[in-house]
């Protein structure tokens, strides 16, 4: 019972990791489809997404298993865990910074309308356009390698490649449909919150992986991550709330003998 | 008299493969906060020690949360300091 609980939640977070990391590069690729296919049309645009999506594919299908094969699984945890460590705490990092105010959101209404203004300079011809294959391959194709590399490593450490790749399938395809009826409106996706969330996560796998490769022992094995997730997303909250402009003088006024040192307004 | 700009040679597609496989990890895995990835290796090398001592190992799944948190913290108020890079 216990086992099946385990297995269960572990899995649950590896697939909500999963997609949440590609649903996020996806509105980032999405965003330069559309400007390629609304300036340049979109056969090529579509075209170039389906030929990037066939070798991030092909990629993952030929990086995967050999890794799980001849990589043993002590060395593959602790790199692996090494990797999604450090890769998390730099997308919790960025979405802590732009909650609190000091970084700029990303914003997908200014990238779209760079790549309309850069791809409208030059004409499009009739039938294949070279330029916006290649444009909207490479936007596709570069969001998509950090999605490979989250679906590998959190795939092969966890013995669920299979579930990783159809978590990463299921983002697209949700991605896809949802950028298709809004198309233009990409900015009212909440990127940052969708960061944060997979921030967490990675940060908390890579945690519990490579805490396993050096020896850890976890209180309640694989139940561990979705108790790490809680600590650190309290952990991230703290950060947002203590970096707001004015926190410092809200905490000081709330403080004893602070005086009248508090007027912030 | 010796041409001052000497003729830089093309770089084959090997070299250049290469070249583009190193800077993704570089960008992927340093990119803007060096800070990041040299604490991240001083924390694992660290709990690692800690489990050496099997006295000491109960408290490693405790330590590591902590000192990961901790690199967050400190990361996230160098940017603050220098203006959020």
């Amino acid at each position: 019972m216990i086992a099946t609980t385990t297995v269960h939640s572990g899995s649950i977070v590896l697939a909500v990791a999963v997609f949440l990391a590609c649903a996020v590069e996806m509105v980032e690729a999405l965003t330069i489809v559309v400007a390629v296919g609304s300036t340049r049309g979109w056969r090529s645009a579509l075209e170039g997404t389906a030929v990037a999506l066939l070798v991030l594919g092909a990629l993952v299908v030929a990086l995967g298993p050999a890794i799980v094969r001849y990589v043993p699984l002590g060395t593959l945890r602790l790199v692996v865990g090494g990797l999604l460590l450090v890769f998390g705490l730099q997308w919790l990092r960025k979405a802590v910074l732009r909650a609190s105010g000091l970084k700029a959101k990303h914003d997908e209404d200014a990238i779209f309308a760079r790549h309309v203004e850069e791809l409208s300079g030059t004409g499009a011809g009739r039938g294949r356009d070279a330029t916006a294959f290649v444009v909207a391959f490479k936007g596709v194709f570069l969001e998509g390698l950090e999605v490979v590399v989250v679906v590998i490593t959190l795939g092969t450490t966890s013995h669920d490649l299979g579930l990783a790749a159809l978590a990463a399938a299921a983002a697209i395809v949700v991605v896809g449909a949802v950028g298709a009826a809004v198309a233009r409106q990409l900015s009212s996706v909440p990127e940052n919150a969708m960061k944060m969330g997979v921030g967490l996560m990675l940060v908390s796998f890579g945690t519990f992986w490579s805490g396993e490769g050096v020896g850890v022992h976890w209180p309640g094995s694989d139940l561990a991550i979705p108790v790490l997730v809680g600590v650190y997303g309290l952990g991230a909250w703290a950060l947002v709330v203590s970096l707001r402009p004015g926190s410092a003088a809200k905490i000081s006024a709330l403080l004893p003998g602070a005086g009248g040192s508090a007027n912030h307004d | 008299m010796t041409d001052p700009t000497p003729a830089v040679a093309p770089r084959n597609p090997v070299s250049r493969m290469v070249a583009a496989f190193g800077r993704f990890w570089w960008e992927f895995l340093i990119g803007d906060t060096p800070e990041l990835f040299v604490g991240a290796v001083l924390v694992v090398g660290l709990v690692a020690l800690v489990c050496v001592d099997h006295g000491a190992r109960a408290w490693a799944a405790v330590l590591l949360p902590v000192l990961v948190a901790g690199l967050l913290g400190s990361s996230v108020w160098r940017a603050k300091r220098r203006g959020a890079s």
